[in-house]
């Protein structure tokens, strides 16, 4: 059964199109992220899906209902706003009353599901305070209750946690998976946190520029990215420029190429290789086989685990390694490395290794 | 806010005599003067003054006026101010720089405009006067000057609160499922409230002192059309000074109290917003 | 389907009828109530003919009521302006007890009917008065002549430079003076160099406000003045006496001009009210 479905949605700004054909689903009971960086058009859609924005373009429906032209008041979804948007002359059980009061139910019903809801969101003995009085996690909080009380069948929430610092918005992030899991509501959220996305959701539908990218879940995306940008946006990542020569692959500024054979690809063709920092492998002795020979630039130390930068060639890179291990192996900085990679992308450069690291410099990944 | 960390100098201590002194003969004093010299005839006379029928006449008559135009003020002011916000129309710069009119124009001036436009001898005035209504030397040109030169109070002051106001409330409360009528009843009306009752507020002291533009308009008949201003000014016209104190204090009592009330509702008001 | 609607505008999504009538009464409200009268002036000057309206203008009553006018309006912005500094300067760096009545008393004008601030000064300048019975031992005559006629038009127009130049004062004044010390200026040149420009629109823009005020000061005037004709009438004045008088030509001759004078100060007030930079809403 189907939550939320969107067809062919588009919309324009003036001369900027902000959406642009797209399609997703959203199964009853999900938990799904709609995950991009800033200016991707994801708020934007779901924006549209509430009726706070008119679509130019497309089909949304509602649990199999025709629902583009809805008006907002009758779609019955619950919206959590970035900024809480709570209404400030009113208390906190007002607030989480008001959707109940315009629904003219019963004044005992309203206070008994305003005190349940209460209850839910640990605000107990918050009930008369001002929104001005609480803190931000507590108006965030609120904003969830308020928009649960009238019973929707889906909740959005518009990077609900942005403007919280990071512990909180782990803490509140979590707590919503759990909230979620108890009540089994239809939910979309939007974030732009990757790990946000991957921590709490069920599913991952990645937009950038208008258009979605790449639905899957949390694994699917992170372990195999569809495109370019999917594979740096989530995730860390290494960006090492190479090519392809005598179909090996030849980090740009070393001798030594990778010890495997290059799959399919243009001999004499710029590529750009993808490593997440966990997929490199150190070791001290092996040879050719164990990897390419780097060195040791840095050993930062991270708390749970160490953070190494290598230099391969003309490529910096970052591995992450255990405490453990490392308290084990007590690698110096300097030390000569032999450096493999467990798992790569392999992306075509045709306009060159300029191009992708300009893009990827765009979208704030790399500095 | 201020500077403590080095003990005021000879030039800082002149300063703030010469502050001191001009404030102390512009306003201090004076309103000393008229205080003592209105409760220096006791308060029983004072009171005799005030209750004399052609005083009380004139005080109703202003208190009612005032209330009149601040009513029709505070409804017109704040549909003004959301039309000029929240709209767009040709030639919205132009008539949002015109709004301040009334406080530019002389409130003679203002009276004598209503009387050419509304006088017996117009268009407009035969008009009323045919279906009974008397505008010019009546209580309707009393209520159309302090609306004029009022204007712009109410309007000024929701402005700016309706620019700042953020659209995620509204939006909060039509996913909520609230029409757009209970919307503005219940989120944005109270969100406003402040602003409104300041200008209101302000219209209201305002109306209660006007006397440029009523004197014209109104002329000056006791019992009928003379608001409290006009009646002192009468009293001292014909010398009779004494007699004015107890409606002049009376009005200067509630400059006073309305001055205070204002402050009162907007420190009351930043209690609720938020501080980011 | 309907236009895309501005994130702004979040209450009317579509062209709604009712948006339509609220607007159109709002605006219609506005033009019988401000601009009409306006109109009506001007109409009925130009049905008198220019002759006449030069004529009235021409008159020795008017032409002093402009002069006295013209004067008093200087003298008030001379003197509000230097004290109205001096005063805000006082508040925005002393400490010092009674200042938060200062500032009350500061709004006070605001808040009173010009008639009695007009009663206010007899009392207290006037023959018999405390401060009065001085100067006419002296042979200085206040009320019902030119020196009470312009303190008159100080108290009404006394809070304008000083509220448009506080909160500036407040806000930037300090870090750059301290700047400008430790460089080794004087408390004047830092007044002059460093002070002064950083309030210059607020000022101007309290200026502008407070020739607005004293050129349509009325009934405070009025009641100080006597009112006399070519010795102690102001324009307003004068264009009361006309009315009274049933001298309707003299009367809208002279509120013509003022209205006009007032129109070009008010565009004056706009230009200068951008370039202050408006009015911050906290």
């Amino acid at each position: 059964m189907l939550g939320i479905q969107v067809e062919g949605l588009g919309k324009r700004f003036a001369d900027f199109q902000a959406v642009e054909d797209v399609s997703f689903k959203v199964r009853e009971g999900e938990l799904v992220a709609l995950l991009g960086p800033s200016g991707s058009g994801k708020s934007t859609i779901l924006r549209m899906i509430a009726g706070l924005e008119v679509p130019d373009s497309g089909h949304i429906y509602l649990h199999g209902l025709e629902a583009t032209c809805q008006r907002i008041q009758h779609r019955k979804v619950g919206f959590v706003f970035q900024h809480y948007a709570l209404f400030k002359h009113m208390t906190v059980e007002k607030n989480i009353a008001f959707g109940l009061e315009v629904q003219k139910k019963k004044p005992e019903a309203i206070r008994e599901k305003v005190q349940e809801l209460i209850q839910l969101v640990k605000l107990e003995g918050y009930q008369h305070h001002f929104p001005s009085q609480l803190s931000g996690g507590q108006r965030q909080r609120v904003a969830l209750a308020r928009a649960l009380a009238p019973e929707p069948r889906i909740l959005l929430l518009d990077e609900p946690f942005g403007s919280l610092d990071t512990k909180v918005r782990r803490n509140l992030a979590h707590w919503l998976r759990d909230l979620h899991d108890r009540m089994k509501i239809t939910s979309l959220f939007v974030t732009h946190d990757q790990n946000e996305a991957i921590e709490i959701s069920d599913k991952i539908i990645v937009i950038n520029r208008g258009r979605v990218e790449q639905i899957g879940s949390a694994a699917d995306v992170y372990e195999e990215p569809e495109s370019k940008f999917v594979a740096s946006f989530v995730g860390n990542v290494n960006v090492v420029n190479a090519f392809i020569e005598k179909a090996r692959i030849q980090i740009k500024g070393m001798a030594e190429p990778l010890p495997d054979q290059a799959p399919e690809h243009i001999d004499g063709r710029d590529i750009v290789l993808l490593v997440r920092p966990e997929d490199v492998l150190l070791k001290r002795r092996g040879g050719r086989k164990a990897g390419v020979e780097g060195r040791l630039t840095a050993i930062r130390y991270r708390g749970a685990y160490f953070e190494m930068e290598i230099t391969l060639g003309d490529n910096q890179l970052i591995a992450l390694v255990p405490k453990e291990w490392q308290e084990k192996e007590g690698w110096t900085e300097g030390e000569a490395v032999r450096v493999a990679f467990k798992n790569q992308r392999i992306f075509s450069a045709p306009e060159g290794h300029k191009r992708v690291h300009e893009m990827l410099k765009h979208l704030g990944y790399i500095e | 806010m201020s500077r403590t960390r080095k003990p005021p100098g000879y030039g800082s201590l002149s300063l703030r005599g010469a502050a001191l002194l001009y404030v102390g003969l512009l306003i201090v004093l004076p309103v000393i003067a008229i205080s003592s010299r209105a409760l220096g005839g006791g308060i029983t006379s004072l009171w005799t003054q005030i209750t004399s029928p052609q005083a009380m006449a004139a005080l109703k008559l202003t208190l009612l006026m005032a209330f009149i135009m601040v009513l029709i003020n505070v409804v017109t002011g704040t549909a003004m101010a959301w039309v000029l916000v929240r709209y767009r129309f040709p030639l919205k710069k132009v008539i949002n720089a015109m709004i301040d009119i009334p406080f530019a124009i002389p409130t003679v001036v203002t009276g004598i405009m209503l009387v050419v436009l509304y006088g017996p001898r117009s268009i407009l005035g035969t008009l009323f006067s045919r279906m009974g209504v008397e505008i010019i030397f009546d209580k309707p040109g009393i209520v159309l000057a302090l609306l004029f030169v009022t204007f712009p109070f109410v309007v000024r002051s929701v402005q700016p609160v309706l620019m700042e106001m953020e659209p995620d409330m509204e939006e909060a409360a039509q996913t909520l499922g609230a029409s757009r009528s209970v919307t503005f009843f219940r989120i944005v009306l109270p969100t406003l409230l402040p602003a409104i009752l300041t200008g209101a507020a302000l219209s209201f002291s305002r109306a209660l002192g006007e006397f440029g533009s009523v004197v014209i308009v109104a002329g000056n008949i006791p019992l009928k059309t003379q608001t409290a201003p006009v009646y002192v000014f009468g009293e001292i016209e014909s010398g009779n000074v004494q007699s004015a104190m107890g409606v002049s204090l009376f009005l200067l009592f509630s400059s006073f109290l309305v001055l205070v009330m204002l402050k009162l509702i907007q420190n009351r008001s930043q209690r609720h917003v938020e501080s980011t | 389907m309907s236009k895309a609607p501005e994130r702004v505008e979040v209450l009317p999504r579509t062209q709604s009828p009712l948006r339509h009538l609220i607007s159109g009464s709002v605006l219609l409200w506005f033009g019988l109530l401000v601009l009409l009268p306006l109109l009506g002036i001007f109409r009925e000057t130009i049905k008198t003919g220019p002759q006449i309206f030069l004529n009235s203008l021409g008159a020795p009553g008017s032409r002093h009521a402009f002069y006295l006018t013209l004067l008093i309006t200087v003298v008030a912005v001379v003197l509000n302006t230097v004290f109205g500094t001096i005063l805000a300067i006082v508040l925005s760096t002393q400490k010092f007890k009674g200042k938060i009545l200062l500032e009350g008393m500061i709004d006070l004008p605001f808040a009173v009917s010009p008639v009695v601030a007009g009663l206010m000064f007899i009392i207290l300048y006037g023959p018999n008065g405390w401060l009065g019975s001085l100067f006419s031992a002296a042979g200085i005559k206040i009320i019902y002549a030119l020196p009470g006629m312009i303190i008159a038009t100080l108290f009404v127009t006394l809070p304008f430079v000083v509220r448009e130049i506080l909160p500036v004062l407040n806000e930037f004044g300090r870090e750059q003076e301290e700047a400008a010390v430790v460089l080794g200026a004087s408390r004047w040149q830092t007044f002059w160099r460093v002070t002064l420009p950083s309030i210059k629109w607020g000022l101007a823009y309290g200026v502008t406000l407070t020739i607005a005020r004293a050129i349509g000061e009325f009934g405070a005037v009025l009641v100080v003045s006597g009112g006399i004709i070519n010795q102690t009438q102001t324009a307003t004045l004068y264009i009361h006496d006309q009315f009274t008088d049933f001298n309707t030509a003299g009367a809208f001759a002279a509120a013509l001009v003022l209205a006009a004078m007032s129109f070009a100060i008010l565009t004056v007030i706009q230009v200068v009210y951008k370039k202050k930079g408006g009015d911050h809403p906290c």
